[in-house]
């Protein structure tokens, strides 16, 4: 007898991803639509896409979903949480959305401690617009934008995102994970989890940063992007649990 | 009518648009403070808890914009508030609730630009108003009232209209209106007009398959036919929704052309000019998206001269200039930059005209 052990989440549409090679769109996707599973909200959810490669989420997701302007999502999540407090709505950002033109919303959003869950996906760069610098891009990293390799007295440190919002007291829960590896894929998931849960409970803003490799944007092939995660990225932005209310 | 009467109560023109959203069943209000307009989100931020509606003080105008946009989302009655620069601020946000076809009110009560500005009374912002505003071909709709009674009744028939055409609509006074003190009647002439939003909000795909709100249609000519059907709208619109008032049209030789406090004054310099046996008549348009055309096309069969009295420095005068036909003679006087033109001025030109 045949048993089904590894199939499609509910809350994920049977439609082939446009995403690259290597790219942690689409692991990110599944495990936010795992999460949706677990905690039996698929027909009681919005996600908000932001601008970027996700921004086409909408056809990934079998959720109610919405797109917002570029760094607006967590405001257009507060007006669909703050109306509808019933709903649980998570936004999907890259770190050009959440940590450069819409960081002001960002961190007033925790602040307020809205209560939604923020899945950001830090990959360095800008992956959409062809690999520009983003405010995570390591010191050093070249980009199409900073060919020299990013400078710190020209554009600054990189911005750690998850540390800076743990420090919020509307933050309840707060932790980095990567995906260059099934293990960090496990903890990753884990953690998506734990931040529906923090809205489940009403806790405050959840937030999971997600670190991800963009091959392509990179020049690299993607078994070598998920190395240069996890000897890199895993290096400037440490993971781990930032800020748990509830533990 | 006479049950409205009766409750005449005095109150701010600012007031007057807060209440006049919470008759209408706005229960989101999202703002950022910028004076002349700090009364609106001053009275919500108390009211709208009384009847359930949720008011929160945003980061900014560009959040502001953006919850509204998610609570529209939703289907709920929204509106924001702001001025000048505020407004500004908001225009991409206004594209997305148009692209999205997503309701909400907008209230601009304008201060003196370009930049900073001041806080003086100007009708500067017709072209931001009338023209969209931000990036892409689309319109909002645009009502300019000239009374406190009109700053409540158009803000009630604004919400009406937003939720009729899944559009921005948008409430065009200047920092008189917004701050003086008339007596008015709090209480919508019927009860507001409801329509039915279940095809279309985002609640949860429950018991219906999932939907998705977005402007953006890479996919084919996706973004093209939007673009069509917004347009469709806006010839909807054109057709149903110019509104207009006429004053001593029945047997003048010439027109005033004003809106809002302009056409206020204006009025006393046509009942100077009146007594003085100068026939003048007022035109005042409503709407000023969509224009009132064919109305004042209709008066222009008789009416040969046209003064154009603005705030501003010429603004609605390009409407009037494309509308009217040739032969047809046009003057101006408008002052910008918090100039208020005076009864006395606008009687001199119309002796010119």
């Amino acid at each position: 007898m045949e048993t089904n052990v590894f199939k499609r989440p509910q809350a994920l549409t049977d439609t082939p991803t446009h995403y690259c090679p290597g790219c942690g769109h689409g692991v990110a996707h599944r495990l936010v639509a795992e999460a949706i599973d677990h905690f039996g909200l698929r027909e009681h959810t919005v996600g908000v896409a932001s601008a970027g490669c996700s921004v086409m989420m909408y056809k990934y997701f079998d959720v109610d979903t919405i797109e917002a302007a570029h760094g607006r999502a967590l405001a257009v999540a507060t007006g669909i949480k703050r109306t509808h407090p019933e709903l649980t709505v998570f936004t999907y950002q890259g770190d050009g959305d959440l940590a450069s033109i819409g960081l002001a919303e960002t961190m007033h959003a925790a602040n307020r401690g809205e209560k939604v869950c923020v899945i950001f996906i830090n990959n360095a760069v800008y992956g959409m617009t062809g690999g520009q610098m983003a405010p995570t891009t390591l010191l050093g990293m070249k980009t199409s934008t900073t060919p020299t390799g990013r400078s710190l007295h020209r554009e600054g440190s990189p911005l750690k995102m998850a540390e800076l919002l743990s420090k919020l007291d509307g933050v309840a829960f707060c932790q980095r994970v990567s995906l260059h590896d099934p293990d960090q894929v496990y903890e990753a998931r884990e953690a998506i989890f734990r931040a529906f849960e923090a809205q489940l409970e009403g806790l405050g803003f959840s937030f999971v940063e997600v670190l991800s490799a963009c091959g392509t944007n990179m020049r690299m092939k993607p078994s070598d992007a998920q190395k240069w995660v996890a000897n890199q990225m895993c290096q400037a932005y440490p993971l781990g649990v930032f800020k748990d209310d509830e533990a | 009518m006479t049950e409205r009467c009766e409750r005449k109560t005095l109150t701010m023109g600012n007031i007057a648009v807060a209440e006049g959203a919470v008759q209408a069943g706005c229960r989101a209000y999202f703002g950022y403070p910028i004076t002349p307009q700090n009364e609106i989100p001053e009275y919500l931020s108390a009211r709208l808890p009384e009847v359930g509606g949720i008011f929160l003080q945003a980061e900014s105008e560009l959040a502001s914009i953006n919850m509204v946009l998610g609570a529209a989302s939703t289907g709920t009655r929204v509106m924001t508030s702001s001025s000048g620069p505020g407004i500004s601020l908001m225009q991409e946000g206004i594209s997305f609730l148009a692209g999205s076809q997503l309701p909400a009110v907008i209230v601009n009560i304008m201060r003196c630009g370009p930049g900073l500005g001041g806080i003086k009374p100007t009708q500067a912002d017709y072209f931001q108003a009338t023209r969209g505003g931000g990036h892409g071909d689309y319109r909002t709709l645009v009502f300019a009232p000239g009374n406190v009674q009109e700053m409540f009744d158009f803000t009630v028939c604004a919400f009406e209209l937003a939720d009729k055409y899944r559009n921005p609509v948008m409430i065009l006074a200047d920092a008189i209106l917004g701050q003086m003190r008339e007596p008015a009647t709090l209480v919508p002439e019927h009860p507001p007009v409801e329509y039915d939003k279940s095809g279309w909000i985002l609640n949860g795909a429950h018991g219906r398959p999932s939907r998705n709100i977005r402007s953006m249609y890479l996919e084919g000519d996706g973004q093209e036919e939007l673009n069509y059907v917004l347009q469709q709208k806006y010839e909807q619109m054109e057709e149903e929704e110019p509104r207009h008032e006429e004053r001593w049209t029945e047997d003048a030789d010439r027109l005033v052309i004003a809106f809002g406090t302009s056409a206020r004054i204006a009025s006393t310099s046509i009942r100077e000019a009146r007594e003085e046996g100068i026939r003048a008549g007022l035109f005042r348009p409503i709407t000023l998206y969509p224009y009132p055309k064919k109305a004042l096309r209709a008066l222009t069969k008789h009416i040969k001269k046209i003064l154009v009295v603005e705030m501003n420095c010429g603004q609605m005068l390009e409407d009037v200039l494309a509308i009217v036909p040739q032969g047809v003679k046009v003057a101006f006087h408008g002052r910008p930059g918090g100039g208020v033109p005076t009864h006395t001025d606008i009687l001199e030109k119309l002796k010119e005209l």
